[in-house]
């Protein structure tokens, strides 16, 4: 199965949704032809089919209206300039070593992007605008994949009004050592609408290389990011796939991974989520050739306030694919956390070996979680498992804590850092690692375990100083 | 040092310890025998604080101090260590990090310096040797996939790098071969010192042949129906409890206890 002919996606498109819905896609002259007419089939197929509301089975849990009031696109054509409130240093630090792209409300920032010294051989990594320029057989091929429908809106959104991003491509056999790193800003700026970063990763057989997105916003202003990264690996390829997002707590971060797998490639991808309102990471992958091995895993921190959903396709659509989930949720205050996870085996993908596991923590009486792990199997001799749990903490391991001398909230604190660390073991042990655990614990994850009481979070040297820890 | 004081204590509204006296002094060790069901673990677990436990009567005087009014954390702080019948698993959170958490956290509340990681390794090394465990463990979650032995002088670790002065062993000896029993039994001699006293409750003499306490104490029907030297133990294993708690019989008077 080819990207491109892929059969009707197995999430339902939306359909009773409120109020016609007019999308600008204004012809843009510099760009080819063919994506001229992609735009305006997908901001027709917005026109068409509105906006999800939770009556779209996949947005049952998440609300966008907020987002809506945001306008929906910046106009197609217009300076960086507008962002200089933003420096280097407000960027992660230490970089990863490799290339680094900013990419600011949806705009590649030159001024802020480096390559990290020479590039890898084979490697090539170029603004999204500059390569719409010019006629790319491969970002045609990404416009493509959705020629028989979308989703949902936002993604045809994207399709529709994405201005900038990043087109990386690895030549056959390319081996990237330092992770390629894409840092997506959002800052406050006058006429700033929602912004549609997309990367295109296009692997040649046996490429390997290591991709790292964050997000991140400012503190204040509500900000929409609805980011698409569409990965396609070749026969053999390997991508190590990171996603940070740290999004300010008044901002919308919708982001989306969409992968198709050929024969024996993998993919391995993370998703630590711990900002914005709302943040919804929607992961969608292919397993489209015999041997291909995809690894998911993910943690949300979702605290007071915030919502966080996970939607996640795995289609097994070839013989003797591997599929691996683990995604973990911690949830205190009265925040809300979604796993929506759905396995689909086609017909004839006999072998596959499909595993989900989703486990939640809920650190107070407010906190809610929804969790739906499915599987829908069509083919033979298949070994799918999945399973999903929410829980609180261990009153045993408390105690045996305290008793230790641990204060409570501090017990608290690292029954929950003992949850989170499963998933964040899984960011290796490097500088990604290391941008992971702080992220972690800028959102709080030591003092997570303090909101027993409904309390806010509060940061781990106040859980420590509260006395007695009642 | 300890003072336990006509005990009522209860469990889901069922009263398990029925008036419950004890007296331990400094540098002493006390066995605490009797069949199952007796209350052994609810004395533990009371002077421990563990949360359903409910003291419904009586006091426990720890150095002068009230035990009873003082959270989990804070016994411990004033050096009370419990070692716990079934250790708890704690996925995530390696062995080496809790201990250390632990330490630190005693060592904060008694206004000492946090002890760095090197010193705390090297600290630790020398501990684990004394019980004779692997230091693979140490890098392994807390008990998680931890044998019964294991877990066992996971506890005895604990409690040599905690350095308790009045140490709760309950039935840490259970289950264990001649050689696990030896090691706990070596880690809890290696604390004895004028200042330090244990609690050792245990179903078996074997444990008490290594450990040669300073009084043995029976406890049926939630009292302690009887105390005497080492050799009530020996005695105990020759009759059973079977003679110590007929009908109309008088718990006989705990000893004095050393004076602070």
């Amino acid at each position: 199965m080819t990207a491109t002919s892929r059969s009707v996606p197995a999430r339902t498109p939306p359909s009773g949704t409120a109020g016609a819905v007019a999308v600008d896609a204004p012809d843009r002259p510099w760009e080819p032809r063919w994506l001229n007419v992609a735009r305006r089939r997908a901001a027709a197929w917005v026109e068409a089919h509105g906006f999800p509301t939770v009556k779209h089975e996949d947005w049952r849990y998440t609300k966008i209206d907020a987002a809506l009031a945001v306008p929906l696109a910046a106009p197609p054509q217009g300076a960086v300039g507008d962002v200089d409130t933003l420096a280097l240093a407000d960027l992660p630090t230490p970089p990863l070593g490799g290339v680094r792209v900013v990419v600011v409300n949806g705009r590649v920032a030159a001024g802020l992007s480096s390559t990290g010294g020479a590039l890898a051989p084979g490697m090539r990594v170029e603004p999204l605008a500059d390569a719409l320029h010019k006629s790319q057989g491969s970002l045609e091929q990404a416009w493509g994949w959705h020629a028989d429908g979308y989703a949902h809106a936002l993604r045809a959104l994207n399709d529709a009004a994405t201005l900038d991003g990043v087109l990386i491509e690895l030549a056959a056999g390319a081996l990237v050592e330092d992770p390629i790193e894409i840092v997506y800003a959002s800052v406050p700026a006058p006429g700033a609408g929602w912004s549609h970063p997309r990367v295109v990763v296009v692997a040649g057989a046996g490429a390997r290389a290591t991709l790292v997105e964050t997000y991140l916003s400012g503190p204040s202003g509500s900000s929409v990011t609805n980011a698409v990264t569409q990965v396609h690996l070749g026969q053999g390829a390997e991508l190590e796939h990171c996603v940070l997002q740290g999004a300010g707590m008044d901002s919308f971060c919708f982001s989306s991974l969409e992968a198709r797998l050929a024969r024996g490639s993998r993919l391995s991808s993370r998703l630590l989520a711990t900002g914005g309102r709302v943040g919804r990471h929607e992961v969608d992958v292919v397993l489209a050739d015999e041997g291909a091995e995809l690894s998911l895993d993910g943690l949300f921190l979702t605290g007071a306030g915030q919502h966080h959903d996970n939607p996640v396709l795995v289609d097994h659509a070839a013989p003797s694919c591997t599929s691996r989930q683990l995604y973990k949720g911690v949830v205190s205050g009265d925040g809300h956390g979604v796993f929506n996870g759905h396995i689909v085996v086609r017909p004839g993908a006999d072998g596959t070996d499909a595993a989900q596991v989703n486990k939640n923590l809920l650190l107070s009486d407010r906190a809610e979680v929804d969790t739906r792990p499915r599987l829908e199997i069509n083919a033979d001799e298949v070994a799918c498992s999945h399973g999903a749990a929410v829980g609180q903490l261990d009153p045993d391991a408390l105690f045996y804590l305290r008793s230790r001398g641990v204060s409570e909230g501090e017990a608290r604190a690292v029954l929950v850092s003992g949850f989170a660390r499963e998933v964040l073991d899984r960011f290796g042990r490097g500088s990604i690692r290391g941008r992971a655990e702080e992220l972690a614990m800028a959102a709080g994850l030591l003092a997570l375990g303090e909101d027993g009481h409904g309390d806010d979070a509060v940061t781990a040297g106040l859980a420590r100083a509260r006395p007695g820890g009642r | 040092m300890l003072v336990v004081d006509d005990l009522h204590a209860s469990i889901g509204g069922t009263e398990i310890l029925h008036g419950l006296s004890l007296e331990i002094g400094d540098g002493e060790i006390h066995a605490v025998m009797g069949p199952n069901g007796s209350g052994k673990s609810t004395l533990a677990h009371v002077l421990a604080g563990r949360d359903p436990y409910q003291v419904t009567a009586g006091r426990v005087l720890y150095d002068g101090a009230d035990l009873l009014a003082m959270t989990p954390e804070e016994r411990a702080a004033a050096g009370v260590f419990l070692g716990f019948q079934h250790p708890v698993e704690i996925p995530g959170v390696p062995t080496m990090y809790f201990l250390r958490t632990a330490l630190n956290a005693l060592r904060r509340a008694r206004h000492h310096e946090e002890l760095g990681p090197v010193e705390f390794l090297a600290l630790v090394d020398a501990k684990r040797r004394l019980v004779d465990m692997d230091r693979s463990l140490l890098d392994r979650a807390v008990n998680d996939g931890f044998s019964g032995g294991e877990r066992k002088r996971n506890e005895i670790l604990q409690m040599l790098v905690l350095e308790p002065r009045l140490a709760v062993l309950d039935e840490t000896d259970s289950g264990l071969d001649i050689d696990a029993l030896r090691v706990v039994a070596a880690g809890v001699r290696s604390l004895r010192a004028p200042h330090r006293s244990a609690v050792v409750i245990t179903h078996h003499r074997r444990l008490l042949d290594h450990l040669v306490p300073d009084q043995v104490h029976v406890l049926a029907g939630g009292r302690i129906v009887r105390s005497g030297g080492a050799d009530l133990a020996a005695e105990l294993e020759a009759h059973g409890y079977a003679g110590v708690h007929e009908p109309g019989a008088e718990p006989h008077p705990v000893s004095t206890a050393t004076a602070r």
